[in-house]
C-alpha cells in the first residue's frame, strides 16, 4: 500500500464516531451505501443540500484520500459502519496525534491506515496544510513512512501483524482456524470451568 | 514456588490465551459472546459468504435492542429498515442456533442488561459484544470489551480474537458518597479529570472503598462508562456482594458447581503487590452531583461548578474544540449549568436503567409532578426490570408524576428508534453519551444520574438534586 494524495483537513479533537456516521444510519444490514452518509450531519444542512462551509463540500477535497484530524480520532461506538464509511467515501488513511482503541482496530481490519504522528509533526502538517490547500503527502505502509511535501519523513508504528495482514491479504479467521487444534486443547482442559449458556 | 503478583486484569487474561507466538497477538479465548442487531447482520453475511458456521452457538447469545420500539409490544415496528435488521437477527439465530431473546421475549432487553440479570455474565469471564459499552459487564470481574463486526464475525467462527495486551490502570475510589451523589457521578468525575482518551490503551481496575460499598446495580453503571474513558474495559474484582447478586440467576452454576465456582472465583482479586501501569485516586467524600456541559462524555463539571472558557486553554485545538462544542450546546463559557431550561429528560439506558436506578429517579418524583414545559421518558433496561418495577409501584409513581413509562430497550439513549430530541431541544440524561446528535439530530444532551435527572424535571431546568432533598 504506497499512494500519494491531497489532504482535508479536520482541525477538531475527539470526533467520535456518532459524527462520522450518526447512528439512524445503522439499521441497514449491508456494508455497502455508507460513504454517501459519511459525516452526515455536518454535511448536510436541515433540507438535505450540501453545507457549503463543511470541508468535505468544497472542492480542495474531491479526490482526497487523507483526513488529517484532531487527537484522539474515532472514539465512542465500536460501529465497524465508521471505517466501512470512511473507506466507501474515498480515505485511505487518517492522521492524528492518537486514535480510540476500538476504532484502530476495525480500520486495520478495512485496509484504512490509522497514522499516528507526534504532536510537532501534526502541528507541522496543520500549519502546511493551512499554507497550501493542495499540499500531498505520501503513505508507504511497507516502510511505514509518511513523507511531507518539503521531504521530512518520518515513520508511523503499525502493529506488526496487521501490517503482514493488509500487506499479504491475509484472512484472519483462516490463520485462526488453523490453529483449531489448539484451541480444541484448550477447551478440552477446561471443561468444567466452561460456560455453556444452553442449559 | 511464588509467581509474580499480578493484577485480576491479568489473572483473566492469562487464562484465556490459547496460544501466543512471538509477534502475533494472542489467540484470547472468549467465553460468552452477547449478539445485537445492528453490528452482527455483516458478520452473518460474513460467515455465509465463506461456508462458515458458527463454532460455539453455546457460548452466544442474541437479542434486539438498539432499534426496537420502546411503544406498547402489541404494535408492530413502523420503521421498515428497522423491522428488516430485527427480523434478520431473528433469522440469523435460527439459522446458526444461537440462544434468543427476541422481541416478544419475556427477558428481552438492553443486552448489557440482560446478560447479568440472567446470571449469564460471571467473574473472570471473557466477555464480547459488537458493542463498546460491553464494559458494563467488567463489573462482576469479567474482562469484558467492545468488539467491531470483524471481529463479531472472527468470534463467531472460531470462538476466539486476536489480541494484544492492554495496559493496567488502577482507578482507585475510597471514601463515602454523600447524600445526592451517585455511582454516576463518580464515572463522570474520573472521566472528566483524565479527559474521554485517558485511558486509551488502557483497562481500568476499579479499587477502594467507595467501589467495595457499591452494589453490583451501581458497579455495573460505573464500568458501564470506562470506555468513555477511553479504556477497552474497567473491571471490579469480585467479592460477597457479587456472589450475592449471582446466586441462584438462570444461568449460573447451582449446587456443588456453584460451590466450585466462588471457590475459582475467590482467587480473581488482584494479588497483594501486583503493579499497574498507571494510577489515579478520588476521593468520593469531595464528590458532588455531576453534570456534562459539552458534546464530550469528559466535559463535565459539578453541579455548583461553571461552564469552563475557551479562552482560558492554551493549546489551539483544544481551545477550538471546546468553542466548538459551546457554540453546538449555546452556551457561555463562565455560567454555572444549574438553571438552566430543559425539555427533555431521559432515564434509561445500559448505564442507567436498573431497578435501583428506577427507584432513585421514582423516590424524587414521589409527591411531585414533572415540570409541564418537559417531556419526561422512563425505559426499563428489560423486560424483567419493568414487571420488577411495576410490583413495586414504581410505574405508578412515574405516571402520577406525568412522565411515560415505556417498554424496555436503548431508546433514546441512542435514538435509532424513534424516541429522539428534536433539533435544539435540550435533554437531561442518565445515558452515557453527549456526542452531537447522538439523542436526535441537533439534539443537546447534558448527562446525569438518574436523580439529578428526575429532580431537573421537576424544576423543569437543570437542578442540584440536594436541594430537593434538603441536604443543600
Ligand atoms: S443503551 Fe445506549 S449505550 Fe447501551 S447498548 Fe443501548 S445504545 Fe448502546
Amino acid at each position: 500500500m504506497k499512494f500519494e494524495s491531497r489532504v482535508v483537513l479536520m482541525p477538531t479533537d475527539n470526533i467520535d464516531t456518532d459524527q462520522i456516521i450518526p447512528a439512524r444510519f445503522l439499521k441497514t444490514i449491508s456494508k455497502v451505501g455508507l460513504g454517501d452518509q459519511l459525516f452526515n450531519d455536518w454535511r448536510y444542512l436541515a433540507d438535505g443540500s450540501p453545507n457549503p462551509e463543511f470541508v468535505l463540500n468544497q472542492v480542495e477535497s474531491k479526490g482526497a484520500e487523507i483526513l488529517l484530524a484532531g487527537d484522539n480520532f474515532g472514539c465512542g461506538s465500536s460501529r465497524e459502519h465508521a471505517p466501512w464509511a470512511l473507506t466507501q467515501f474515498g480515505f485511505k488513511a487518517v492522521i492524528s496525534t492518537s486514535f480510540a482503541d476500538i476504532f484502530k482496530a476495525n480500520s486495520l481490519k478495512n485496509s484504512l491506515l490509522p497514522i499516528v504522528v507526534s504532536r510537532d509533526v501534526h502541528a507541522k502538517l496543520f500549519k502546511m496544510r493551512a499554507a497550501d490547500s493542495g499540499m500531498k503527502l505520501s503513505v508507504d505502509l511497507q516502510s511505514q513512512r509518511l513523507t511531507l511535501p518539503d521531504g521530512e519523513s518520518v515513520e508511523f508504528p503499525v502493529d506488526s501483524f496487521s501490517k503482514a495482514c493488509l500487506v499479504d491479504g491475509v484472512d484472519e479467521i483462516g490463520y485462526i482456524l488453523k490453529q483449531l487444534p489448539a484451541i480444541e486443547a484448550f477447551e478440552a482442559k477446561r471443561i468444567g470451568g466452561l460456560n455453556t449458556l444452553v442449559a | 514456588m511464588q509467581s509474580k503478583p499480578r493484577t485480576i486484569i491479568e489473572k483473566v487474561w492469562d487464562s484465556h490465551v490459547v496460544a501466543e507466538q512471538e509477534g502475533a497477538p494472542c489467540l484470547l479465548y472468549i467465553d460468552f459472546h452477547l449478539v445485537h442487531e445492528v453490528t452482527s447482520p455483516q458478520a452473518f453475511s460474513g460467515l455465509r459468504e465463506m461456508g462458515r458456521t458458527v463454532r460455539r452457538a453455546e457460548s452466544t447469545f442474541a437479542t434486539v435492542d438498539h432499534s426496537t420500539p420502546t411503544t406498547a409490544k402489541s404494535l408492530p415496528i413502523v420503521d421498515q429498515i428497522a423491522a428488516t435488521q430485527v427480523e434478520q437477527l431473528g433469522k440469523n439465530a435460527d439459522e446458526f442456533g444461537i440462544p434468543y431473546f427476541g422481541f416478544h421475549n419475556e427477558n428481552n432487553g438492553i443486552c448489557h442488561v440482560i446478560g447479568p440479570e440472567q446470571g449469564l455474565t460471571q467473574p473472570g469471564m471473557t466477555v464480547v459484544c459488537g458493542d463498546s459499552h460491553t464494559a458494563t459487564h467488567g463489573a462482576f470481574g469479567a474482562l469484558a470489551f467492545g468488539i467491531g463486526t470483524s471481529e463479531v464475525e472472527m468470534v463467531l467462527a472460531t470462538q476466539v480474537l486476536l489480541q494484544r495486551r492492554s495496559k493496567t490502570y488502577q482507578v482507585q475510589v475510597d471514601g463515602t458518597l454523600k447524600p445526592g451523589v451517585a455511582a454516576k457521578d463518580i464515572i463522570l468525575a474520573l472521566i472528566s479529570r483524565i479527559g474521554i482518551g485517558g485511558g486509551t490503551g488502557c483497562i481500568f481496575e476499579f479499587t477502594g472503598s467507595a467501589i467495595r460499598a457499591l452494589s453490583m446495580e451501581e458497579r455495573m453503571t460505573v464500568c458501564n462508562m470506562a470506555i468513555e474513558g477511553g479504556a477497552r474495559a474497567g473491571l471490579i474484582a469480585p467479592d460477597e456482594t457479587t456472589y450475592q447478586f449471582l446466586k441462584g440467576r438462570r444461568f449460573v452454576p447451582k449446587g456443588a458447581d456453584w460451590d466450585a465456582a466462588v471457590a475459582r472465583w475467590k482467587q480473581l482479586p488482584t494479588d497483594e503487590g501486583a503493579v499497574y501501569d498507571h494510577s489515579i485516586t478520588i476521593n468520593a467524600d469531595e464528590l458532588e452531583p455531576m453534570i456534562t456541559f459539552g458534546t464530550n462524555p469528559g466535559q463535565g463539571i459539578s453541579i455548583s461548578g461553571l461552564i469552563p472558557d475557551p479562552a482560558a486553554m492554551t493549546d489551539k485545538l483544544e481551545r477550538d474544540s471546546l468553542t466548538k462544542a459551546l457554540k453546538y450546546m449555546d452556551l457561555q463559557p463562565g455560567q454555572p449549568l444549574a438553571g438552566h431550561p430543559v425539555n427533555v429528560v431521559f432515564v434509561g439506558s445500559c448505564t442507567n436503567s436498573r431497578l435501583s436506578d428506577l427507584r432513585a429517579a421514582a423516590s424524587i418524583l414521589k409527591g411531585r409532578k414533572v415540570n409541564p414545559g418537559v417531556r419526561m421518558l422512563v425505559v426499563p433496561g428489560s423486560q424483567e426490570i419493568k414487571r420488577q418495577a411495576q410490583a413495586e409501584g414504581l410505574d405508578e409513581i412515574f405516571k402520577a408524576a406525568g412522565a411515560e413509562w415505556r417498554e424496555a430497550g436503548c431508546s433514546m439513549c441512542i435514538a435509532m428508534n424513534g424516541d429522539q430530541l428534536a433539533p435544539g431541544q435540550y435533554s437531561v440524561s442518565t445515558s452515557n453519551r453527549n456526542f452531537e446528535g447522538r439523542q436526535g439530530k441537533g439534539g443537546r444532551t447534558f448527562l446525569a444520574s438518574p436523580m439529578t435527572a428526575a429532580a431537573s424535571a421537576v424544576n423543569g431546568v437543570v437542578t442540584d438534586v440536594r436541594t430537593l432533598l434538603g441536604v443543600k
